[in-house]
Order: C-alpha cells, then structure tokens, then sequence
C-alpha cells in the first residue's frame, strides 16, 4: 500500500495539470484578479482631457454607474477595442468614461481625432500616478463602477465583441438590475 | 494564420526587448544604507506585467512607476510592511514573492515540513529493521574482497 | 533539399521506434529471440532517420529556406553561420528535434556498449527507449512539426531571439538534453529490471556509469544556463528560482541521490527498491520539466509558447509514461530486505539520510513551483512564489548534507567505529571554525560570509584528510580509483559553491549612478571612470557602447565596454560588461542617456561588485567533472559477472519477494 504513494500523489499532480491547462483555455494568465472588485474605487480627481483646467473627482461620479476605459495612443491593443467600444456606447446603458493613462495629451487627443471619440467624459492620467490606486498595470484595463462607487467589474485586455457580449454587457445589466 | 503570427512574433520581440533591458534608475537616496533598503525591498516585489520579474529588474512602465512609487513612500518614511501593504492591496498577493503567511499557503510553508517529517519516518524505519538484522547477524558486516581498509 | 524529406524521414523514425518497442517487449515477454533481436537494429534504423531529419533542418537553416516556417521564424540573412546552427533549437520545435536526436545518441551508445548484459534484459531497455522515443515523435509531427511551410516566403526571416545569440544559451540546451535525456537509461533499467522481475547487483553497477555521466552533463547545463543569465541578462543574478530553471534543478536533486542509491545497491545488494524509485523519479521530472515548459501552465520569462493542445499531449504522455511507472513500481518493487544490512552510523545511513534531504528539497523546489497553480485550483487567490521562498528553504535543508558530507568517506559500509568519526569531526571542525573566526575580520561580521567560509573549510579539509588517508595507507597505483577520485572532486566542488554562492550573495556592492564623461564611482575600492559612448557596429546589430576605466589606486585594472544593442528587427538588447576574476567580478550595464537626444552627455549606469562570484560556476565545473571521473573507473567496465558475496543475497530474484 505504501509503494502506491508515489502513483497516487502523482495522479494528483495530473489532474493539477489537467486543470491548469483547462484554466488557460479560460483565462489571461497574465491577467491578476483585482482586489478591488466590490470595493470602493479609489478617490481620484484629474482633469479633463479636453478641458484642463476642470477637474472631475470620484465624487462627481457618483449615482451613476459607468464604464471606465483605461487606454493610451500608445497601446496597439487599445486601438484594437476600440470599434467595439464606440459600436457599443450608445446602447451601453452606462456612461462611458475615457481615462487617459500615460500619455501626452496632443498625442491622445491626435489618436481620437483618427479613431473616432465614443467617450461621454475623458479624463488624463498624464503621470499614472493614480492609476496604480486603481490597480491599473497597463492598457486597456476596464472597470465598470455602480452608482455607489463601488468596482464591480474589472476586465483585462481589449474589450472584443465576445467579451461585450459575454462578459461586460451582462455584468452592466446584472448591476442595473439591483434596486439602488 | 501568419497575421496571427505576426502579432504574436511582434509581442515577443517586444516582450523581449522590454524584458531583458535593465531598470537602470538613478534615484537621489539618502544614503547608502536607504539604497540597500531600496534594492532589497523591489527585489522582494514581482512586476504585475511581466513574465516572472521583480521590480528591480523590470524595465516595464509599470514597474519604473512603481519603483518612484515605493522610493517616494520611503522618503515619506513608511515601513516595508506599509509598502507591501499599499501593493497588495492594489495588485494583489500577486506582487509578493514571499508568500505571505496564512491559510491558505499553510501547505506551501508547513509542507517542505511535513514531507521531511515523513520522510524521516521512513528512513527510520529503514534504518531500524537494517539495524536489527545487523545485531541478529553472526558475521559482523564487515570489509569486501578488494577492501583496504575502507572497502570501495 | 527538402524539407518534407525531414518530415518523412520522422515518419519513417516513429515507424522504426514503434517496432523498437512493442516487438522486442513481446519478445521478452514470450521468449521469442527473433523478436528480441529487432531491438538493435530497430533503434538503429530510428536513429538514422531522425539524423537525417535533423541534418536536413540545420541545412535549411544554414542556406536561408525561409520557405520553412521554423526558420522564417528564428533566423534571417544577417544572422551569423554559427547562430543559425544553434537556433535550430532555439525555439519549441526544433529543441524537441533536438530532444529526439539525443535520445538517439544515447540510444546508439546503448546498443553499442550493452552486448554483454543478458539478451532478455537488454532488449527490455532499448524497447523502454523506444517507447519513450515513440511519444515525443509523435509529438513532433502531431503537434510540433519544424519542417511546416510559410508561404509567400518572406524576403527575410524574423530573427533568432538576440538573447540568444550567445556562446553560453548556445551550449545549454544541448548540455541539459544530454543530461534530461541520459536518466532515461538507468529508468529504462528499473523498468526492465521490474518488468523481468530481477535486478542483479551486475546490472546496477553497468548503470551507474550512464547515471553518473548523465548527472553530469546537466550539471554543466544548468552551470552553463545560470552562466549565461549572469553575463547577457545584465541583473547580475545568476539564479532565480524561475519555474523553468526549478525544472532543471529538480531532476538534478534526485540525480543526486540516485547516484549515492546506486551506490549502495551496486556495493551491497540493499536499498534495490529506492534505486528504482528515484530512477524513475529523476527521469519522471526531467519529463515534467518538458511539459511545464510548453505547457503554458506556468509563466516564465523563459518559457516557450504555449498551447494547451501541446499541453494535454504532453500530459498524456506524461500519465502513460510516469503514471505507468509508478504503478509498475507498486506492483513489482522488491518487497523482501535485500543485501547486507547495516548499522546506525555507517555509510548507508549518512547517503539514506542525505538522500532524504535531497528528495525533500526537490519535494519543495515542485511544491513552491506548483502552489500558484494550486493557488488558482483552490482560489486562494494568485499567489507568487519566488526566491524568498525558495532562498530560504534550500539552504535549510542542504545543512545537515553539508555537516555530513566529510564523514561520508570515513565511514564504512554497515558498521563505523565511532573514534574514526570523531577525528574527522575534531580536525576539520575545529580548522573550520579556525577560518571562520579568521574571516569575520575581513567580512564585517557578516554571518553569511562567515558560514561560506566555514563550510569550505570544513568541506576541503574533510576532502583532504581523506585523500592523505588513502596516500597513506594505501600502495600506490590503488589510490584514488575513479570512482573515488570523482567523488572527491565532486565533495570539493560543493564547497566550493557554497563558498561562492554565500560570499557573493553577502558581499555583493549595486549600485545605479548616472555619470557625465570624466565622472567617477567608487565602490569597494575601485574606481569606475565613465570615458563616454560611442557608436559601433557588429555582424548583425549596431550598438551604443559606453567605455568605463576602472582604477584601483591611481592604476588602471581594466577598461569595459558595455553595450546597447540594436538588431535588425529593433530588439534593443543591454551586453554587460564583466571583467573577471578569481576573487570578484566587476560588472557594467548600460542604461539610458540622460537626455535622449545628448549621447555626449549623462548617462545612466548600474555598476556591481561580486565577490567570488566565479566560485559558483568552478564549483559547479568540479561537481561535474567528478561525475565525469567516476563514470570512467575501470571497474564499471568489467565484462564478467563479478562472482562477490554480494551478487547471492542481491540476485535473489524479486518474484520470489511476491510470493
């Protein structure tokens, strides 16, 4: 009995592995879970990309519920998503929300100039200094925000139309169902 | 399949180049026993980003804003263990390379243990029932044919 | 020369490894001579093919047929002759080519050097060969094919990763297949030994010089690996604990104890059941270092892309292969105490008590490697596990080795006289910490630093007194018999890794400053002087490279170069600079300019200081040329069945254990 040890703790290790691969075929292994899901969002106050000289706060955004989009000119992956973003907003049932992470405004605002702009609001994390209180490690990171102000999904990577529909559409319509 | 590809091959090389470039980061610290503070405590850190690194090393954005980050926080004079916790808290036990101490990674630190125990257990045994027939045996186990002395 | 040769050349090979296998193991199993003798020629004829298909892959490669997707993929025109020869097995594909044609070469050596071992028992272990040959061609053309076609073929290919286009990542796979690949004979013999239910005392010792020589070409990959991640990654580490180096290390642990297993089962009949235990155990975890690796199971800086298709193939086989082993094992492993029995302090009891130790350790190394994965199967949430953990684990458990290892030669077999064991444990413990007094002077009290030295000490004079033993006692001409010899070098090159490891890591000055041309650093007595950047150009890239004089003095020690490169596709990669030496290295890595558009201006810089870094790799060079040195002892090569005391209490068959 004891010389099926071995055998049997190995088995085991399969049926790790069995699992491991089965878990890659479903998510980004290099996506990290945040630990901010049904948490607050972090306070924040940045100003707008359009208009500096206006700030918008968390506070600001409170009792509406809407979808923060981290992106950059930069991020090839951004400009990927991005079609699907704009074909959705309309039809989201939350606000939109632009957050510029990282990047020179003239250039952002070049690439929305080409890209198309289907963000209710933009705001400018031109440091990314805030962004690291929101757990952000690159682009495109997505959050959708309830009216309370608290996270209540988050997506990493570029928002595909399988992943709206799958994943972010249902998630919004989850929240709004909820009696506020 | 080749577009695919070609994305892929882009990622990787980039991945690559971004990858195996230094963080090299001159930072104005206060003396040197705050630069050793420093290197130790980012070593101890894994860049959300990347492929198994540790913010030290990363050339990554995120761990250059990370590092500013955790330099600024030691000017600020918070502890190591404030700033493992402000990391955590954004990007989860992820960022640890030490493993925290907890339930659920009770069997990562006790397990090395308890195998050894076990272990042990085993080669006590072996050794007990090997022991006994030595003691039983007439002929001493003693030196082989070529042996001089220490029988190799 | 095309390339669907190739792949109908692996065809052919699969075919002639089917046969390999299956025919020869009816054979063994019914008796049946005629199908026994198809092993030699069967695997002969395997290794032909996958030669050629092998030849004819380098060939593509060295003639630019980026017709061929693999080579499209890992080379193009301004690659130099002798990278495009090593990025055959530069990515996925072509390293599993590689893999094969070592299994090969081990193969040939096998039926080349067995025809005195018993035709039953042999033809068991070129089918074992054979079967594991038959999963990973299957593998190539089922999953992993290198001869696949790209077309339009592209004017130019993609390039070999530059991180690769080095001497050291050039010999390291090789290396490290030898080795992965070579403990596949002594489980190939376990398993025959199982199968025919019989393990002669004869055949352990014909193993054990495979197993010594294998053990040895990994430690030199795993030297060569942790080499080259030191001069081309530019951290200045030499070890990460990344799963994919762990997956090295692991095999190299239990290699370990299987050559001290071997030992004891070889000299005296015992210990037969835990011989074939980690013989299969090493070779099982040289197979699970290939699945983590191309699994994508596990994220790795070093790992190749992933697949899960891939994955699950390998799992399978995986399963059949070690799953099969292990049940084999439970089944027919000797029951029954063989061979002569021991006493508490004797030979057997220190290697049963080390070989514990390093079985732990490799236990830990796959745990910590596994528990993210564990980590996201139970949601404990993602978890990192990484040299903290493993840092401070293995030098635990290595100690008690360390604290036995000199007695291990003045002990004898089955019974130790205790006043022997006190002498070695006064001389060597008191000249130990003798030096390490000594040494706390010169290391500021640093208690890492003064353990290293402590434990070369201890470790040399242990190696020393045994040596001056044998020149006493013992005529000359029968010394230092290989065997012997190659365990000393062995011994001794522990201690002198220790050494390395526990200085270096202690003693170690990084600094990054940023420094205008003129501007000088000092650090642990030298002076690194920053002399400016220049452009300049190589085979196939163009570099920004930085001259730093380093003083010691007022005198100029060395002057270094460091480089920023640029190669054809835009990969920007850092060529430290490393001036070496016995005592320290000094090592340069360029940064970037201040100011992006003013390279005559600041430049950023880290400059690090290691001491007696090189002692890690010198004492990683002598535990593999022990291995080397045993595996030639004569005495290995005895062509008769030795007719010794042992071989009645060892050949006892294991059938009548299951009676």
């Amino acid at each position: 009995m004891k010389r099926l040890l071995p055998f049997i703790v190995f088995m085991l290790m399969v049926v790790l592995f069995g699992f491991g691969i089965w878990w890659n075929t479903r998510h980004d292994p290099n996506a990290i879970t945040s630990p901010l899901l049904d948490k607050p969002a972090p306070e924040f106050a940045l100003p707008k990309l359009y208009e500096p000289d206006q700030q918008v706060s968390k506070t600001d955004l409170l009792g509406q519920p809407y979808l923060l989009n981290v992106f950059g000119s930069w991020c090839i992956e951004c400009g990927v998503e991005h079609p699907v973003l704009t074909a959705a907003a309309p039809t989201l049932g939350v606000q939109l929300v632009g957050y510029n992470y990282k990047d020179a405004p003239a250039d952002a605002k070049a690439w929305l100039a080409r890209h198309g702009n289907p963000y209710g609001l933009l705001i400018a994390d031109e440091k990314g200094d805030t962004a690291i209180d929101f757990g952000v490690y690159g682009a495109p990171e997505s959050f959708l925000v309830d009216a309370k102000g608290v996270i209540r999904y988050k997506h990493i990577g570029p928002i595909t139309a399988e992943v709206m529909a799958n994943e972010v559409k249902p998630a919004i319509a989850a929240m709004l169902k909820e009696a506020p | 399949m080749s577009r695919r590809l070609l994305v892929l091959l882009a990622a990787l090389w980039l991945g690559a180049g971004l990858a195996h470039a230094q963080a090299i980061e001159p930072m104005p610290f206060a003396d040197r026993a705050q630069e050793v503070r420093f290197q130790h405590l980012t070593a101890e850190l894994r860049c959300p980003m990347c492929q198994n690194e540790t913010l030290a090393d990363s050339n990554a954005p995120i761990a250059r804003d990370l590092r500013n980050q955790i330099f600024k926080m030691m000017q600020q004079g918070r502890s190591d263990d404030e700033i493992k916790q402000y990391l955590v808290e954004r990007y989860s036990n992820f960022v640890l390379y030490d493993p925290p101490l907890g339930t659920g990674t009770a069997l990562l630190w006790f397990g090395p243990l308890l195998i050894l125990i076990a272990g042990a257990g085993v080669v006590l045994v072996a050794i007990r029932r090997r022991g006994a027939a030595a003691t039983n045996n007439e002929s001493q186990p003693g030196p082989g044919p070529a042996d001089l002395g220490d029988d190799w | 020369m095309t390339p669907e040769l190739g792949q109908l050349a692996l065809i052919l090979a699969l075919l002639l490894a089917l046969a390999q296998s299956i025919l020869p193991l009816v054979g063994a199993w019914r008796g049946n001579r005629a199908l026994m003798a198809v092993a030699r020629p069967a695997a002969a004829g395997q290794a032909v093919f996958v030669a050629m298909a092998f030849g004819i892959l380098v060939w593509a490669f060295l003639h630019f047929d980026f017709s061929v997707q693999y080579v499209a993929e890992n080379s193009n025109t301004a690659l130099p002759w002798y990278y495009r020869i090593a990025a055959v097995w530069g990515a996925h594909e072509g390293s599993l080519l590689l893999w094969i044609l070592i299994l090969n070469v081990w193969t040939v050596a096998l039926i080349a050097f067995s025809q005195k071992l018993p035709e039953v028992f042999a033809s068991r272990v070129i089918a074992v060969m054979g079967l594991i040959a038959v999963g990973f061609l299957a593998f190539i053309l089922f999953t992993s094919n290198p001869f696949g076609r790209l077309l339009p073929m592209p004017g130019d290919g993609a390039d070999l990763n530059p991180v690769l286009q080095d001497p050291g990542m050039t010999f390291h796979p090789p290396m490290l297949y030898m080795g992965y690949v070579g403990f596949s004979v002594a489980f190939a013999f376990s398993i025959a030994g199982l199968l025919g239910g019989e393990l002669e005392q004869a055949w352990v010792r014909w193993a054990r010089p495979w197993t010594n020589l294998a053990w040895a070409f990994l430690t030199c990959g795993i030297v060569a690996g942790s080499w080259w991640a030191y001069a081309e990654l530019g951290w200045g580490g030499w070890w990460f604990w990344d799963p994919v180096e762990n997956a090295s290390f692991m095999p190299w642990l239990v290699g370990v104890a299987l050559i001290h297993a071997q030992a004891v089962t070889e000299k005296r009949g015992s210990l037969r059941a835990w011989t074939i235990l980690l013989s299969i155990f090493a070779f099982s975890l040289s197979l699970l270092g290939t699945f983590l690796v191309r699994s994508g199971v596990l994220t790795s800086v070093h790992a190749f892309a992933a697949d899960p298709r891939r994955g699950l193939f390998i799992l399978v086989f995986l399963t059949v292969v070690v799953g099969g082993s292990l049940l084999l094992y439970a089944l027919r492993a000797p029951k029954v105490l063989g061979g002569k029995p021991f006493n508490v302090v004797s030979r057997e009891t220190a290697i049963l008590i080390s070989n514990l130790m390093f079985t732990v350790a490799a236990a830990m190394v796959l745990l910590g490697t596994l528990f993210p994965l564990v980590g996201d199967a139970l949601d404990l949430g993602q978890i990192s596990v990484g040299p903290p953990y493993f840092g401070f684990l293995f030098p635990l458990l290595m100690a008690p080795v360390v604290l036995l290892l000199p007695f291990g030669p003045f002990l004898r077999w089955g019974k130790t006289d205790a006043p022997l064991v006190k002498q070695v444990l006064l001389r060597a413990g008191i000249a130990a910490v003798a030096c390490a007094i000594v040494a706390a002077f010169f290391v500021d009290g640093q208690l890492k630093a003064i353990a290293g030295v402590g434990a070369l000490v201890w470790l040399g004079i242990g190696v020393l007194l045994y040596a001056a033993k044998r020149w006493r006692e013992v005529p000359r001409g029968r010394r230092y018999p290989a065997e012997m010899a190659g365990m000393l070098l062995a011994h001794l090159g522990v201690g002198v890794f220790v050494l390395g490891v526990l200085l270096s890591e202690s003693l170690s000055v990084t600094r990054d400053v940023r420094m205008v041309p003129g501007e000088a650093q000092h650090i642990a007595g030298y002076d690194f002087r920053f002399d400016g950047v220049q452009h300049t150009t190589g085979p196939n890239w163009t570099a920004d490279q930085g001259t730093v004089t380093v003083l010691r003095d007022g005198d100029t020690i060395t002057v270094m170069h460091p480089q920023k490169r640029t190669y054809p596709r835009g990969q920007v990669q850092t060529e430290s600079s490393v001036d070496p030496g016995i005592t320290r290295d000094l090592y340069v890595a360029l940064g970037e300019p201040m100011d992006a558009r003013n390279l005559e201006g600041a430049w950023a810089m880290r400059l690090y200081y290691k001491p007696f870094i090189r002692w890690i790799w010198a004492g990683g060079l002598l535990m593999m040329l022990g291995g080397l040195v045993s595996a030639g002892d004569k005495r290995f090569r005895l062509k008769r069945k030795v007719q010794d005391e042992g071989a009645a209490v060892a050949t006892a068959p294991l059938k009548e254990a299951q009676a």
